[in-house]
This record gives structure tokens, sequence and C-alpha cells, in this order.
């Protein structure tokens, strides 16, 4: 009989914690299958963040670290700098990127940092229960925006990439999502050229991969998968948004 | 050979001997020289620099840094040392050696840049949240880097765990006579958790995460176990004309350079003044003062602060002695001729009131 597909040896055999319907083992397992695909285990170092993601040493057959809540970028950073030969990547929620670590994020991407960032954006505090994140669309209800979110109160939705293209240091930024398998296989596509970029000693690379949530969007597994595409797209569209690796520029790679 | 440095400037020295290879630092005064000594030290000997975006993330950069196996450190000042107690606490949960360098300055707030002792609490009880403790180390002088320094990373090395160097603006900034002749840099240490790639090797997953009640108890307590080792092997202080004294000063850091010249006035007139100055002011040396205490009726605690260390002190000597204690917060620093003034009156006092123990 033909193997067609089989688990990732690097994902391990443990029960995820996360809720039915949720995109974080999606994106764990994509994370292996590439690890495993491009023979990085024996020089990864992956930073797991506070939130959703902070059980992957449960989940990786990698060398891992659980940072505090918001500092993946710089911890990241102190493991590259010490040891530039490990293959390095923060894995950091959008509580844990865009709001408490701003900063650590926005200057590793300035820096130039030669790190790898895995930005899963699924617009909610998802661990403590459903809080309003910085990347909670306008009107989305929360239990810290029962009424919606309202721009007049709490600001805007933040687009990560988008922000971070506009600092000289960061060499690819691309938004994928994983909620259906054309998608999956983009975000695949996309965290192989993120891990590419650090080999080639190019500079800060992020993936923001648009997760689904159910539980704490209170919609069906279907319904939130649908949702990304309807609407959360309009707020984060899908697409490279900054590329100037070597590979990136065709002409100039020879 | 003798040059003249600025503490700062000798600190960095005496850390790239050691073995630091990596240093990430913010700007903050009265450090500053450090930082910038090692931006340009570093270069040459080919470690690794960084000026971070905030102390919180110097810290973090530092955990990194310790997980991949290198000799890092930080350092900063009173304000920028409350942001870093994030990044300790991780540390200490996480196993990970480090040295942290406060050079302190007159609080709370804002405070001001001159030099101040009133970080002691912060940095011997931990400093941030959890059940932890730090190493802290107080040299007394700009030679006296040269041993406290290297101790430091070893100690850190040696417990995995983060150290604390506590000096004070006026270490940072004074320059003196220094040699780094003696400098022994400490062993390296066999590492089997730095996080580099599972090559030839099982994964290895380092976090402070432990869901498990039971098993976070345990962890805790195993790092109590850790504490009570570092408590019964590496307290360190020196005495100072105590063989025969009526009343201890006790004093650190600067506070014990400018007590030194007010014992040496005292002594010339007779008084019976001598000191105890302890170097790890955690562990502190409890027991080398109750030791005393079985001879010695009077202690007189001096602080550049409100009054921190003279809690360690009452809770050394539990009653078995008088103390006294003189303390000048805000970032000033008396002459030693006030501290003079100050001690004689208390030693005058303590002799008309006879052997009597405090009430």
């Amino acid at each position: 009989m033909k193997t067609v597909y089989e688990r990732p040896r690097l994902l391990k055999e443990a029960h995820f914690h996360y809720c039915p319907g949720c995109g974080h083992g999606i994106i764990n397992r994509l994370l292996m299958e590439v690890m495993e695909e491009m023979q990085l285990q024996e020089r990864a170092v992956c930073v797991a963040p506070a939130g959703c993601g902070m059980l992957l040493y449960n989940y990786f057959e990698i060398d891992v670290l659980e940072s505090a809540h918001g500092r993946g970028a710089a911890v990241a950073t102190g493991i590259k700098r010490a040891t530039p030969d490990s293959v390095v990547f923060s894995y950091q929620g959008d509580g844990d990127l865009a709001a408490i670590g701003t900063a650590e994020g926005f200057h590793a991407a300035n820096r130039g940092e030669n790190i790898t960032v895995i930005f899963v954006n699924n617009g909610v505090y998802g661990m403590t229960g459903g809080q309003m994140a910085p990347t909670t669309l306008l009107q989305q209800v929360t239990t810290t925006t029962p009424n919606g979110r309202s721009c007049d109160i709490a600001g805007h939705p933040v687009r990560v990439c988008e922000v971070f293209a506009q600092l000289d240091g960061s060499a690819y930024l691309e938004r994928v999502a994983v909620n259906k398998p054309a998608a999956v296989r983009k975000a695949k596509k996309a965290i192989a050229k993120a891990f590419q970029c650090q080999l080639d000693g190019e500079g800060f690379a992020l993936v923001e991969i648009l997760s689904p949530c159910p539980t704490n969007w209170k919609m069906g597994t279907m319904e939130s998968c649908t949702w990304i595409d309807e609407v959360m797209v309009q707020q984060f569209p899908l697409g490279v948004i900054k590329d100037t690796t070597c590979r990136g520029k065709d002409a100039a790679c020879s | 050979m003798k040059q003249l440095m600025s503490g700062n400037y000798a600190l960095g020295e005496a850390a790239i001997l050691s073995g630091c290879t990596c240093y990430f630092g913010y700007p903050i005064t009265p450090q500053n020289e450090l930082t910038e000594y090692m931006a340009k030290r570093m270069c040459e000997v080919g470690g690794v620099f960084l000026q971070s975006e905030s102390e919180v993330a110097a810290i973090n950069m530092v955990l990194g840094a310790a997980v991949a196996g290198a000799r890092a450190m930080t350092s900063s000042s009173g304000p920028g040392i409350s942001l870093k107690q994030e990044g300790i606490s991780y540390l200490a949960a996480d196993e990970l050696p480090a040295v942290v360098v406060n050079m302190v300055r007159g609080g709370p707030g804002m405070g001001n840049i001159s030099p101040a002792q009133s970080d002691y609490f912060q940095a011997t009880r931990g400093g941030g949240h959890g059940d932890y403790k730090n190493v802290v180390l107080a040299p007394g002088s700009v030679q006296e880097l040269t041993t406290v320094v290297p101790l430091a990373f070893d100690l850190a090395d040696k417990y995995r765990n983060p150290v604390i160097i506590l000096g004070d603006g006026m270490l940072g900034q004074m320059m003196e006579p220094i040699d780094f002749d003696g400098l022994v840099r400490p062993p390296d240490y066999e590492k089997d958790y730095t996080l580099t790639g599972a090559q030839g090797r099982a994964a290895r997953k380092v976090h402070s995460l432990i869901f498990d009640t039971k098993l976070q108890e345990e962890h805790n307590w195993k790092l109590q176990r850790k504490f009570q080792l570092m408590e019964q092997n590496e307290c360190r202080f020196e005495t100072y004309l105590a063989e025969d004294a009526e009343m201890i000063v006790v004093a650190y850091g600067i506070g014990a350079r400018i007590a030194k010249g007010a014992i040496k006035r005292l002594r010339e007139e007779g008084l019976k003044v001598g000191m105890l100055r302890p170097i790890t002011l955690w562990p502190f040396p409890a027991e080398a003062l109750r030791e005393m205490a079985k001879t010695v009726n009077d202690f007189f605690v001096f602080e550049m602060s409100a009054g921190q260390m003279v809690e360690d002190v009452k809770l050394a000597l539990g009653g078995t002695a008088r103390i006294h204690f003189y303390g000048r917060p805000g970032g000033v620093v008396p002459m030693p001729v006030e501290l003079y003034r100050i001690i004689s009156r208390h030693y005058y006092q303590a002799q008309a009131d006879g052997k009597g123990k405090p009430a």
C-alpha cells in the first residue's frame, strides 16, 4: 500500500490541547513538516510564547524554550546572536506580538535580526478566554468588547505585516491563512520560504497566519473558516506584503 | 601593572576577562560607561554587543544567550533594574545563569543619578514574582571588581542562577588604580541544558510553565534546596578591626568605604569600633554576626538608604544585641566625619546604658 500522508516524525504522538476547529494544530504540523523536509531539526530552536502556543514543548521534537509573554523576538535575538548557526524561530500570537511584545518584534524586524517569526493571528486572546486582541476587528464581540470593538474606545485592528514592511530591516513578510486546503498549502510554502530566508542570512522574516478560533469567536468550525475568507481578509489581506530576499527578486538572483 | 580606571570600565574589562561573550544593555545613568565600554571591547574580542530597545528586551536577550550556552551579562540602574525583574524571575525559574549589574541610584521613581543603596530589598528578596533568590555581590572598590566579577560568573554557572552585582553610582563613576593580574577566569561548566539544536541527542525543553501544581511545588523545592546550598557555601564577608571591638559597624559597598574612614578616626580617639562588611548581601553573613554577638553588644548599621539591610541584621541577631541605625536615603553620600560623629554619639550612649539588651 502506498503511504500518501503520515504524521511528521518531529510532531510528537501527543494529544493537542487545542479546541476543536482551532488552527494552531495545523500550524504546528506545518512547522514540523517544513523542519523535517528542510532537515533543520538538528539546528532548530523554537521560542514558544505565552498564549495558546505555550505548550509547544509538548508537541515538537526539537529544542524549545518557553519565553515570557511577548518577549519571543528578544529571546530569539539572544539565542541567534550567541549561536548564529542555530535556526531560531519564535511562535507568537496576536496579543503576544502585537500588544505586549510590540517593541521586541518591531525592533527585531528593524535590526534585520536573522530570525523567523511565526505570527498566529486569530483576532483574540485565546488562552485567557477570548478577550480583545490588537487584531480584533471593529464591531467584533469579545469578552472585553461586549458591544463590539469600537475604535473610539479601543482603537483599530493592527496590521503587523504592513507596519513591519515600513522597516528597512525586514526582508520577507507574508500573510497566509489555514482555513482551507489550498490556503494551508500556501501557508506551508510561506513558512519554508521564511526559514530559507534565515538560512540565506537575509534577515528578518515573518509569516502571519490567519487562524480560526471557533471557541472564542462563538462560531462553528465551518463558519469560522468562511468568516476568515469573507470578513477577516478584508482587514488583513493575504499575500506577500514584502519580499526583498535574493530569491524573491528573480532578476537579481542567479 | 596598575592603571587608572573607572568602576564601570573596570567591571566591563573584568567581565570580558571572566569569559563573558554576550552583553545586552540599554542606556541609563550612572552605568552608561559600562555599556559603552562593552560596545568597544566586544567588537575587539569578537563577542556579542547589542544595544536593546528596552531593559525588558535586554534581559530577555540575556536569557536567550544563556540558554544557548553563553556567559551573558546586562547592566542598568534602579529604574531599569525594575524593568528587568520579569526576566530575572524567568532566569531563576528556568535555572539559567546570568550576571546582572545594578549601579544603584537614588530612588524611588525616577529619583536622581546620585549613588544610593536603596535597591537592597529588590536585589536580596528576589525582586520579581515567585519564590526565588539571586546571589547578590556588593563590591567595595574598583580593585575588588577583579574578584567579584569572576565570582559572579562562576556562581551563575555553578548554580545556574542569576547573580546580581550591586554597586552604586559612586563605584561606577569613580576612578581608582586597578590591575587585573590576579583575575582568574572561572572554569567552563558542563552544560547539559543548552538549546543549540537536537544534534546527536534528544530534543530539550526549557520552560517554567508547569501546570501540575504538584510538579510545580517539586520544582520550587528543588530551587529552594539549591538556595540552601548557596547559603551554606557562598557567604562572603570581610571584617575590619573587629577583634577587640565593642561596637561593630555593619556596612557594605561604598557605605563600608565611608564607614572605614569614620572608624579610623574613632580608633585614633580610642573608641573600640570595628566593622563587618558583607560581600554577599544574599546569602547574608548572619552566622558571622551571631558569632560576634557572643562578645559584642552593639551593632551599628549604616546604609545609604532609609534602612533595608538593617532588617537582615535584626533577623540575624534576633534580639541578642543592641542595633543602632543611621541611613541617608535619596542619593546623599555622607562624609566620613558625619558618620564619625553619629557613631561616636551612639558609642558613648551605649557605654552609659551598659550591657543592657534592647527591650
